[in-house]
This record gives C-alpha cells, sequence and structure tokens, in this order.
C-alpha cells in the first residue's frame, strides 16, 4: 500500500487546469515549508503571551494543516486538498498517541528510578513495617513477593483452564453450545476487574466463609486472565496446521493423544506468548486486590491467611497516604511494577516473534 | 472467532460419530475440554447470580429510590441510597473518553494499517499496544502528578472560550480532579483497545478493493473513505463498544483523579463527580454489613452494562466471522 503515493494522476479539474497529462502537485519540501512557517508564526503568538504553556504548538499545528490544505487546494484542487489534510490529521492523531506514552514511561522512570537506586538494595529488600509514611525509607519487599505468589497461584489454576477450554473451542467445539462459550469468552475479557473481585468476595468471603487472603485475590484474576488464555491459546491452535492431526490419525493415535502430543507443543510457543501476555495484564490489578486481600505493610509468605501486599496495592497505599516521602514511594512501586509487566510483555512478543509458527 | 460451524473442517477425515470409539482416554479428555469450556459460562452466570443474591439486603433495606437518590449512607438507619450520580459520572466520563479516543483510535489504525510504511508499522503497532499493558494504577498516578497540573491551562481556556456551552462553564475556578480530566485519562487507556480491534479490521479489507480504488485514481483518502470504511463499519462500532466497555468499569485510574462527590453537576472541569467502580473500591473498607451489600448491588448494575455493551459489540462483530476483538 506504499507504492501509492504522489504519483500524477488525472482528474477533470487538473486537466482544465493544464495541458499535460499529469496534474500540477505541490512541490516535495511543500510540507516541510508549511510546517516551518507554521511553527514560527506560531512560536511567535506563543511569545507574545497571549496563550499559555505548550498552546502555541497546537496554534502552529492549526495554521499548518489550514496553510498546506490552502496551498494544495489553489494548486493541486479539492481531492488533494482534502486528501493531505486527511494524511496530516492521520499522522497527527499516531503522534497524540504516542505523547502520553512516553510521558507516562518517563515521568515513571524519572520519578521512579531515584528512589529505587539510591540505596540500591534496600528498596527490594525491606518492608513498609515500622516505616512512617512521611520518612523515606521502607520498601517493596512484601509487595514483590506477594504479587508473585498470586499472579502464581491464578496462573497456576487459569492455564489449565484456559488451554482445555480452547482446546474444546478447537478440537471438539460443536454446534449451539461451542458457540456460547465463545461469545461468552469474548463477553468475559470485557468485565470490569473490579466485578472480579466483588464476585469472588461475595462467593469466597461472603458466602464460603474464608477471610481476605492472597489466595481469595489469585481467584479473582483467574476470572481476568482466563479469557485472556483462551483467546490467545486458541488463535494459536487454529493455526496448527491439518496435515500433522490427520498424520498422527492416520497412524492410529487416539484425538487426545494427538492433542497432547502433536498439537499442543506445536502451538507450544504461542500459549506461552498468551500466558505471559496474561501474566502481564494481571500483575497491574488493584481494585479486585483492594476488595479480596487488601493491603499489609509487613511481609507475609503465606498467600493462604492474613491480608498480602502487592505492587499495585502498595503504589494505591502510598499515593493515599499523601505525604512527599510516601508519594516518592509510590513512584518507586510503580517503577517496580512497570519493569515487572514489561519484562513479561516485552518476553511474551518477542518469544512470539523468534518463534512464530509458520502459518499456512 | 472459531467454533463456528465452518471451523470444523479441522478433521474432515474424522466424521462426528467416530469419536467415541470407546478409547477411554478419548472420552476423558474430552470431558475435561468440554467441563473447561462450561466452567467459562458457569463463572458468567455465578458472577450474576451471586451479585443479585447479596445485593438483595441493601435493596431491601433502601428507603429511597436505589435509581434516583444521588446520596450514599447505606449504613444509616433507615439506610438512604442511589446510584443516580454514580451513574452519571460513569457515563459522562466514558462519554469523554469516546468522544476522544474512537476518532484518534481510528485515526492509529489507519496510520498503521495504510499510512505507515511497511517496516515500521508492526512496531509502531507494538508501541500502541505496549500502552494497553501499563497498568492502571500507573495512569492514574500519571493522571494525578503529571497531567492534572499541565490540564489546568486547557480546562481553563475552554471555560474562557467556550463557557457559554454549559458543560465547560467553570463556576468555581478550581479545574483539578474533575470529570473531565478523569476523562481524558480514560481515553489514553482505551486508545490501544479501540486502535487495536480496528487495525484488525482495517487488516481484512480485502486487497482488490483497496488496489482497485487507488487504480481508478482515488487519492488515498478517498480510497480509505469509499474502499475501507463501508467495508469495516461494524468492526469500527464494536471497537469503540469494546473501549467503552473498558472505560465503564476502570476503577483505579478514575478513583485516584476524582475527588468522590455524590452530586450530579454538568460542569465537567470543576472538581467532584464519581463512578461505580471508583465508588466501591474508595467505600469498600469503611462499610458496614448494608453498605458492603449497597457496593454490591452498584456493582452489579456495572456489571450488566458493561454485559449489556460488551454483549452487543461482540455481536455486531460475530456478524462478520473472520476476526475478533479479543487481545
Amino acid at each position: 500500500m506504499t507504492v501509492i503515493s504522489p504519483e500524477p494522476t488525472r482528474s477533470p479539474e487538473s486537466r482544465s487546469i493544464s495541458e499535460s497529462l499529469a496534474g500540477k502537485r505541490l512541490p516535495r519540501w511543500a510540507p516541510l515549508a508549511t510546517a516551518v512557517a507554521a511553527v514560527v508564526i506560531g512560536y511567535g503568538i506563543g511569545a507574545a503571551g497571549s496563550i499559555f504553556g505548550l498552546a502555541w504548538f497546537v496554534v502552529a499545528a492549526l495554521l499548518f494543516l489550514i496553510g498546506q490544505t490552502a496551498w494544495s487546494f489553489a494548486v493541486e484542487g479539492r481531492r488533494h486538498a482534502i486528501d493531505r489534510l486527511a494524511t496530516t490529521l492521520i499522522y497527527t492523531c499516531f503522534i497524540v498517541a504516542l505523547a502520553p506514552l512516553l510521558s507516562v514511561l518517563l515521568s515513571v522512570i524519572t520519578k521512579g528510578a531515584g528512589v529505587v537506586f539510591t540505596d540500591f538494595p534496600s528498596f527490594f529488600t525491606e518492608t513498609m513495617r515500622n516505616v512512617s509514611p512521611r520518612k523515606p525509607g521502607g520498601g517493596v519487599a512484601h509487595a514483590i513477593v506477594g504479587t508473585i505468589e498470586e499472579v502464581a497461584i491464578s496462573a497456576a489454576i487459569a492455564v489449565p483452564i484456559g488451554i482445555m477450554a480452547a482446546v474444546y473451542l478447537v478440537e471438539y467445539g460443536r454446534g449451539r453450545m461451542a458457540k456460547w462459550v465463545s461469545f461468552f469468552v469474548d463477553v468475559m475479557t470485557g468485565v470490569p476487574s473490579i466485578v472480579a473481585g466483588l464476585f469472588i468476595y461475595t462467593f469466597w468471603i461472603l458466602v464460603l466463609g474464608f477471610d481476605r487472603s492472597g489466595f481469595a485475590a489469585a481467584l479473582s484474576l483467574v476470572i481476568l486472565m482466563i479469557p485472556v488464555i483462551v483467546r490467545t491459546t486458541e488463535e494459536m491452535l487454529k493455526i496448527v496446521p491439518n496435515d500433522l492431526r490427520e498424520a498422527s490419525y492416520a497412524l492410529g493415535i487416539p484425538k487426545w493423544k494427538t492433542i497432547v502430543r502433536i498439537v499442543l507443543p506445536t502451538a507450544l510457543s504461542g500459549i506461552i506468548t498468551g500466558v505471559m501476555l496474561a501474566v502481564a495484564r494481571v500483575a497491574g490489578e488493584t481494585a479486585p486486590l483492594l476488595l479480596t486481600t487488601f493491603l499489609s505493610q509487613s511481609m507475609n509468605w503465606n498467600p493462604f491467611s492474613g491480608p498480602q501486599a502487592a505492587l499495585p496495592t502498595f503504589v494505591w497505599d502510598q499515593i493515599s497516604n499523601g505525604t512527599d516521602a510516601s508519594v516518592a514511594r509510590a513512584w518507586g512501586g510503580a517503577f517496580v511494577l512497570i519493569l515487572f509487566v514489561m519484562i513479561f510483555y516485552i518476553g511474551a512478543r518477542l518469544l512470539a516473534r523468534v518463534f512464530a509458527p509458520k502459518a499456512r | 472467532m472459531s467454533n463456528t460451524a465452518t471451523e470444523n473442517e479441522h478433521d474432515p477425515l474424522i466424521p462426528h460419530g467416530h469419536q467415541q470409539t470407546g478409547r477411554v482416554g478419548d472420552r476423558i479428555f474430552r470431558g475435561f475440554a468440554s467441563g473447561a469450556g462450561i466452567f467459562v459460562l458457569v463463572i458468567m452466570g455465578a458472577i450474576g447470580a451471586f451479585l443479585i443474591w447479596k445485593s438483595i439486603p441493601s435493596l431491601q433495606a433502601d428507603s429511597t429510590n436505589f435509581f434516583t437518590t444521588t446520596e450514599w449512607f447505606p449504613d444509616d438507619n433507615p439506610a438512604v441510597f442511589g446510584i443516580a450520580a454514580l451513574l452519571f459520572g460513569t457515563v459522562i466520563s466514558a462519554t469523554i473518553a469516546m468522544v476522544l479516543a474512537v476518532p484518534v483510535g481510528i485515526g492509529i489504525a489507519l496510520f498503521i494499517a495504510f499510512y505507515a510504511p511497511r517496516p515500521v508499522a508492526s512496531t509502531l503497532a507494538f508501541i500502541t499496544d505496549l500502552l494497553a499493558a501499563v497498568p492502571s494504577i500507573i495512569f492514574g498516578l500519571w493522571g494525578l502528578a503529571v497531567l492534572m497540573p499541565n490540564m489546568q491551562g486547557t480546562a481553563q481556556w475552554l471555560n474562557d472560550y467556550l463557557g457559554w456551552i454549559p458543560i465547560f462553564d467553570n463556576t468555581l475556578g478550581i479545574y483539578s480532579k474533575s470529570l473531565f480530566i478523569a476523562g481524558v485519562v480514560l481515553a489514553i487507556m482505551v486508545l490501544p483497545t479501540v486502535s487495536a480491534v480496528t487495525r484488525e479490521v482495517f487488516i481484512q479489507v480485502p486487497s482488490e478493493h483497496v488496489e482497485g480504488a487507488l487504480a481508478l485514481g482515488a487519492t488515498r483518502w478517498e480510497m480509505v473513505r469509499m474502499a475501507v470504511f463501508p467495508f469495516s463499519l461494524p468492526g469500527m462500532i464494536s471497537a469503540a463498544m469494546l473501549g467503552l466497555g473498558r472505560a465503564l468499569g476502570e476503577t483505579i485510574a478514575v478513583a485516584l483523579i476524582l475527588s468522590a462527590a455524590f452530586t450530579i453537576n454538568w460542569h465537567i472541569t470543576e472538581p467532584g463527580g464519581n463512578s461505580f467502580a471508583a465508588n466501591i473500591a474508595l467505600k469498600w473498607n469503611e462499610a458496614g454489613p448494608i453498605g458492603l451489600s449497597a457496593l454490591i448491588a452498584s456493582g452489579l448494575v456495572l456489571f450488566l452494562i458493561t454485559l449489556v455493551v460488551n454483549m452487543l459489540a461482540r455481536w455486531i462483530v460475530s456478524r462478520r466471522k473472520d476476526f475478533s476483538g479479543a487481545n
């Protein structure tokens, strides 16, 4: 699709303008020149002090939009003017979307790294036990332990269920039942995380009478994890070539053994990718943890009893304290959390790229 | 979208009835797989059932109309609470998010699918997807500490120049902790969802349509308008609705940014506002038995709203079988 660019095109308007076969086009340097002019004028208006902050940039962008469209309208005609306008807007959308991402990453790194690395290992080895909200110090050791245990437990429950549900959809699913399952897996991806927490609270704590614990939190994460794993596994199973299945059946191997020994191993890298994406998704969930395990300032190794800290709830707690020292710790916790999530996320994508199964 | 009848050409050599050859392993394995599939249905049913069950006590105790009351004192005697303010805040913040995120998200998808040079397109797609992996607590923290101070000017400008439109009017002169800022943060959070699903739809557009339009002399924008949009309209609608579902249910970022207030205030740049999810997170630990039940009742309403939105979105998508929006 990139080949299509500004080769001469014929249009009724352009033919009436000139006798040549190709319509008139703006010179190649036109966008650049318009941009420079727009920035200069925009900055001038900004410097004159009539608008606030970075708004001069918005003014410049608007000037560019108007200037280029008008110029193009005069030279190339209406259709190309609209095309240039649309192109500029679409590029703008992309830049507008990148800006917050960069800003989020930059502020987490600049504000968080300092706290994490000032006295290096202590932020990772200490807990918040007996640390005053007003004083610096303390660490996220208890939160890291909580997050790892909760995510590991929920993965241990959700992965088998998710993979088997995907096997059902791809290998066994027939008729109305399979349609419903598939539909509700999709709908389940949209269940708000706080509703998952509410459900586990009512089911596990109110009805079955257990206490708040890391395990209850893990159960609520299971609900968020299952649909992600089902969908990614399903996609992977679908691109396993049928020849493999048929060859296996031809050798007289039962269907279940074919699935376990041939189909699943072939799709393994893709399934692992899906699991890692699911882990990255749930590791950052705060809301269900607040309902099902709440906060803890000290180390709790046992996920089956008592409140347990986790990285997201650590950040939440430190923000709510509101003092300078604790907000700094919140940024530190955010840094560790985003590191944790990004390792899984980028690891998953790299894995997917390296071991990409050859789709037919 | 798998699972449909067309998918079943997976094993054409094995006729349907032939699987039940009496091999125990096959039957057990099939049982496990079907069980896992059914488990999904059971969970969805159980979420609804348990939330209804546990919200009944508070609904019986409520002395006012649950849908029109704007106060929240469920543990008082008599209990006074209702979801009107929550519904208002949830819908308004999600609407702001949609107004901002849908056009930009479609723009990003167009950029990656048709405008960006091929070699960089997949990297750009990866980067926008990265936005989806950032936890909501971090968006909340960022929104509170970085975005909010920088939105002051914009909100003030809206008041100064568009203040004649009632929703932009700011009578307090305070511009922080507003539904407007919450909506902007939500917009950033749902952007990856909207753009990823739309991109997936755009990639499905038959290249014959695209190349045909260009061969007839259409400009790139005309190609998009005449070949891409008509084909992918249902997908774009459902992408927007999936984003809406996310925005409605988002908890932590909204809870951090809003200064929770039980009012219906149409001046969206003023502090205040609340949402279902944020209210549950904020009130959870100070709630008594009826308070918990009341929060569960409000969670039930949120669940039903997102359920309807998501089911509509999926239904629109599933009418065209070739793509699914999930992640």
